[in-house]
């Protein structure tokens, strides 16, 4: 049988009724649909689109479909929305959308077999997106404000209790609608959202800096972060995390930096000058996730560290200066005491810069370039390398003024060769190190073989091998010196005719490892002269192609004074021995006499006569007595000199080696600047002079940095010398000349 | 017959009137003189011998005096000097026999008379632009007289300023030979350095010497003494 068709209007009639009946549902009826209503409202829709043409309605029924909900939104949904206010509208809101999705469900299902075929080859968007879609251009396209939804957010950050459900609902509401994008969520409410947060918390801010210490304000921004992550958690959108969080960031934390951070009393430098450790730790977190937020925290840090330490090194040349004996020894003891704060400043920025600061690159960096101001400066006449050398030289040495433990020293050592780091003379220090080393080495004065090891190798893995190259060479020397010695006993007891009849024991030392030594044409006593000679017969008996320099300077000996009380043995260096066995022969001697029978020169030989007749053991009575040692003095052996000791030492001070060993470093730099310029222009052929200058720099500054005037001198001395020339056009540009 | 006592003995070839006379009376006689007409260049070895020291075989400076004083300028006068870059002497106060011939033909000048005439044009073009740079050097060179010398002392230094840069920049002569003389770094002023001032007259401006820059390569007593100089006038 033939299908009747089914006129538009009689169709439409029907599905009206069906449709009436829905909204009424809706509205809180208790009908429902059966399945045969359901089927009939299904089954006459099929059939009004698949009737023949011109009876074919899906075009018809698809705008229809669209106008239900036209009708319906704006007739009921929006005005009852609209009559109500605050939480009450966003109920109502919520519910009308639960409406409205059941009712997009429901006539969808009607209208279902327009999904199936119309759409499909028209190119038509879904039932269930026409239905959302009128939703959202009805209600939110036309002037949908969030104000209310904000006033709930503030209400919030101001304490207030919210419905955090109900937010929830409202804004899935703009998710949903969006039908897999975003839009709707951030142009209707997120954009307006932080605004609205913007300005929020400017208005917070402004009055918080003025009122609140930086702590405090940096307490209450880590609080307000926190509940505005809350916030996400409990009802925003995951997505909205990031932005919601800058915008708060900014506004307290970027916007008042610098008020911040420069608050009187209470800002970074304050904490820093309190240890405020919590507080620098809140700082550190707040500005980390701030594209340059911790520079200027880091910048205060290093200023800070740099201000600390020139206060020590202030502190270290008033009290030289302050100093009316001007001796060694005191300046000596300032040193330590300045090394020792230095290192315990370090340590303590180290910790903050670990505890606080997270071992920050930027924090590193600000505690090195701190460190590098003033760990350079020089102290009461002493270069920094000197000072650094000196406490090393304390703490190795016999007696020095520390008893510490093994570990302690080991520690010490650790942080000492740190500090070294900060030095840019690094070739001062190896030299200052190499003189004291030497004189530990001779003198027997090395605590500790061990410690003498450790610390090279602390050094050379600091500073490379070639740094500790001679170093190393000397303490082998050493090793090798005692079984030369060894040797030597042997060959003298082979040879009973050959021993010169004093003991006599000699350091063999190579030339290249051990600093320079002049030597002076010493009139050696006669007891000493044979004992010179025999060891020279035996030694070339080991080796025909080496020549030995004897440095006396060096050397020490005992003698034993015969005096009228008793006896007694006196430990003396080698030039004060050949001064008093001059007296074996002579009784009295004067100043020129003296100088001419030991051939000694007037700084060593009043040094020498001062240690004995004017300091602490006199055993040569001077005449005029006085302090000083005059040309004119004449000096006799004092016969009643006694001690209640067996044995003495008679010390002879130490000559100031700085003037010396500051030569023999510029000296050595010179060479070091030539040989990194040659070896820069071979290899460059052509290069300006700016780079040619800063790579120089670059080389040498693992051990030193050099002077740019003392570069262009040895440039100069190049071009002099054909090694470099100068370009004909460009006077600014040398070429290398092979 | 010569007259002068420092005239060396006539020339060997024969006409003595080739002899470059000192004064006009010899000059008329030697351009009315035309039973002999001598070749140019002879006429140039001529006057090389009146001035040369025969056993020497060249002119030494003696000899340059008398020429110097024969044509009424100063023994200093830079023009001199820079007779001798243009006849490429080897040896301060010698001209040999080859330079003189190479100098006189290339400033077209046989007797004395024209030597002097174009002293004034030989100026000229030594003080060219494209020329000066090279007669500067020169003149350096020149003043290197021991064997292997590579520096010429600082009074040396001074005078040569004087007379080859004083004229065109007085005031940085007068400045740089003051410093010169009380700086201690330096006893002897090298190749380098003595370029290095004439760039300096040129480039830099005086006595402000704003667009100096020492990070530049500026010979390092080039630096010291702008800074010398600055410290001098006050400002820093």
């Amino acid at each position: 049988m033939e299908r009747k068709v089914i006129e538009l209007d009689q169709g439409w009639d029907y599905m009206q009724k069906g449709i009436t009946k829905l909204k009424r549902i809706l509205e809180g009826s208790v009908e429902q649909f059966n399945s045969e209503e359901y089927m009939m409202l299904y089954t006459t829709i099929y059939n009004m689109c698949t009737q023949k043409p011109p009876h074919d309605y899906s075009q018809q029924l698809y705008d229809k479909y669209k106008d239900s909900f036209e009708e319906y939104i704006s007739s009921t949904v929006l005005p009852a929305i609209r009559e109500k206010h605050d939480e009450f509208m966003l109920r109502e809101l919520v519910k009308r959308w639960g409406n409205h999705k059941l009712m997009v469900r429901w006539l969808s299902r009607f209208f279902h077999y327009l999904d199936r075929y119309f759409i499909a080859r028209r190119s038509l968007p879904a039932l269930n997106e026409v239905g959302l879609t009128c939703f959202r251009s009805l209600f939110f396209r036309q002037n949908f404000d969030t104000f209310c939804i904000l006033i709930q957010i503030d209400k919030e950050r101001e304490g207030e209790q919210i419905d955090k459900a109900l937010l929830k609902n409202v804004l899935d509401i703009f998710v949903e609608i969006g039908m897999g994008q975003m839009d709707c969520y951030e142009q209707d409410f997120e954009a307006p959202m932080l605004e609205d947060t913007g300005v929020y918390y400017s208005h917070k801010a402004s009055s918080w800096i003025l009122d609140d210490s930086c702590p405090a304000y940096m307490l209450k921004s880590e609080e307000c972060l926190k509940k505005e992550r809350d916030r996400v958690a409990h009802y925003l959108h995951s997505s909205s995390e990031a932005k919601l969080v800058e915008k708060v960031q900014h506004e307290l934390l970027v916007n008042f930096s610098t008020q911040l951070l420069e608050k009187e009393n209470s800002g970074c430098r304050a904490l820093l000058r309190d240890d405020k450790v919590d507080d620098l730790s809140r700082m550190y977190r707040l500005y980390h996730k701030i594209p340059k937020g911790l520079d200027p925290v880091a910048t205060i840090f290093k200023q800070h560290i740099t201000a600390e330490g020139m206060l020590l090194v202030q502190q270290a040349e008033d009290a030289a200066s302050n100093q009316v004996i001007l001796s060694f020894e005191f300046l000596f003891f300032d040193s330590q005491v300045l090394i020792r704060k230095v290192i315990e400043l370090h340590d303590k920025y180290l910790a903050y810069v670990s505890d606080c600061f997270q071992n920050h690159t930027l924090f590193h960096k600000a505690m090195k370039e701190a460190f590098e101001i003033f760990c350079n400066k020089t102290v009461g006449g002493s270069p920094s390398a000197e000072l650094l050398a000196t406490f090393c030289d304390n703490i190795l040495k016999k007696g020095g003024s520390e008893k510490l433990s093994d570990e302690a020293i080991e520690d010490i050592l650790e942080k000492v060769v740190k500090l070294l780091a900060y030095i840019s003379d690094k070739d001062l220090f190896a030299e200052f190190y190499r003189k004291k080393l030497a004189r530990r080495l001779l003198f027997e004065r090395s605590a500790n073989e061990e410690h003498e090891k450790s610390i090279l190798t602390k050094l050379k893995q600091q500073c490379g091998g070639q740094f500790t190259s001679k170093m190393e060479g000397m303490v082998t020397d050493l090793t090798l010196a005692k079984d030369n010695q060894n040797e030597f006993e042997n060959y003298l007891s082979n040879n009973p005719n050959a021993h010169p009849g004093i003991d006599l024991s000699v350091n063999v030392l190579t030339t290249g490892f051990w600093p320079s030594y002049k030597s002076s044409d010493l009139n050696l006593p006669s007891e000493m002269v044979r004992g010179v000679q025999v060891f020279k017969e035996f030694y070339d008996t080991k080796s025909k192609h080496r020549k030995l320099t004897w440095i006396y300077s060096l050397g020490s000996c005992q003698l034993i004074g015969n005096f009228e009380a008793k006896k007694i043995e006196m430990v003396v260096s080698t030039y004060q021995a050949a001064i008093l066995l001059l007296f074996n022969t002579s009784d009295r001697l004067s100043y020129s006499e003296i100088m001419t029978q030991s051939n000694l020169g007037h700084e060593d030989l009043v040094r020498l006569l001062h240690s004995l007749s004017c300091a602490k053991y006199k055993i040569l009575i001077k005449e005029p007595i006085s302090k000083t040692v005059s040309p004119n003095d004449i000096f006799e052996f004092n016969p009643k000199f006694t001690d209640r000791m067996r044995r003495i030492k008679i010390p002879l001070p130490v000559v100031d080696e700085r003037k010396k060993v500051v030569e023999d470093v510029d000296k050595d730099r010179r060479y070091a600047i030539d040989a990194a310029i040659v070896r820069i222009m071979k290899s460059r052929k052509v290069l300006g002079h700016q780079q040619l200058v800063s790579e120089c720099v670059e080389q040498l500054s693992r051990m030193f940095k050099p002077d740019i005037k003392a570069i262009k001198k040895r440039m100069e001395d190049l071009i002099a010398r054909d090694y470099l020339e100068r370009d004909k056009e460009n006077a600014n540009l040398f070429r290398y000349l092979a | 017959m010569p007259r002068a006592s420092k005239r060396k003995a006539a020339p060997a070839s024969s006409s003595s009137v080739t002899a470059p006379p000192p004064d006009q009376s010899r000059s008329r006689t030697a351009k009315a003189t035309s039973k002999t007409r001598l070749k140019e260049s002879d006429q140039i070895d001529n006057l090389f011998d009146t001035y040369a020291n025969s056993s020497l075989g060249q002119i030494d400076p003696e000899g340059i005096e008398t020429l110097c004083s024969d044509m009424k300028v100063e023994y200093t006068d830079v023009r001199i000097l820079m007779l001798a870059w243009k006849m490429k002497a080897q040896r301060q106060g010698y001209f040999t026999k080859d330079e003189w011939q190479a100098g006189m033909k290339a400033l077209k000048a046989n007797t004395l008379l024209k030597l002097v005439k174009t002293l004034s044009e030989l100026k000229k073009e030594a003080e060219a632009p494209q020329n000066f740079e090279d007669f500067y050097s020169f003149a350096f060179k020149y003043c290197l007289t021991e064997e292997k010398q590579k520096g010429v002392d600082i009074e040396s230094t001074c005078e040569l300023l004087k007379i080859v840069l004083g004229y065109q920049f007085p005031s940085q002569v007068d400045s740089l030979v003051e410093y010169l003389k009380v700086q201690k770094d330096y006893k002897v002023i090298n190749k380098d350095q003595w370029m290095g001032f004439l760039r300096f007259c040129k480039e830099i401006s005086f006595p402000d010497m704003a667009n100096y820059d020492e990070n530049q390569a500026w010979p390092l007593i080039l630096d010291n003494f702008v800074d010398w100089k600055k410290q001098k006038s006050g400002g820093r």
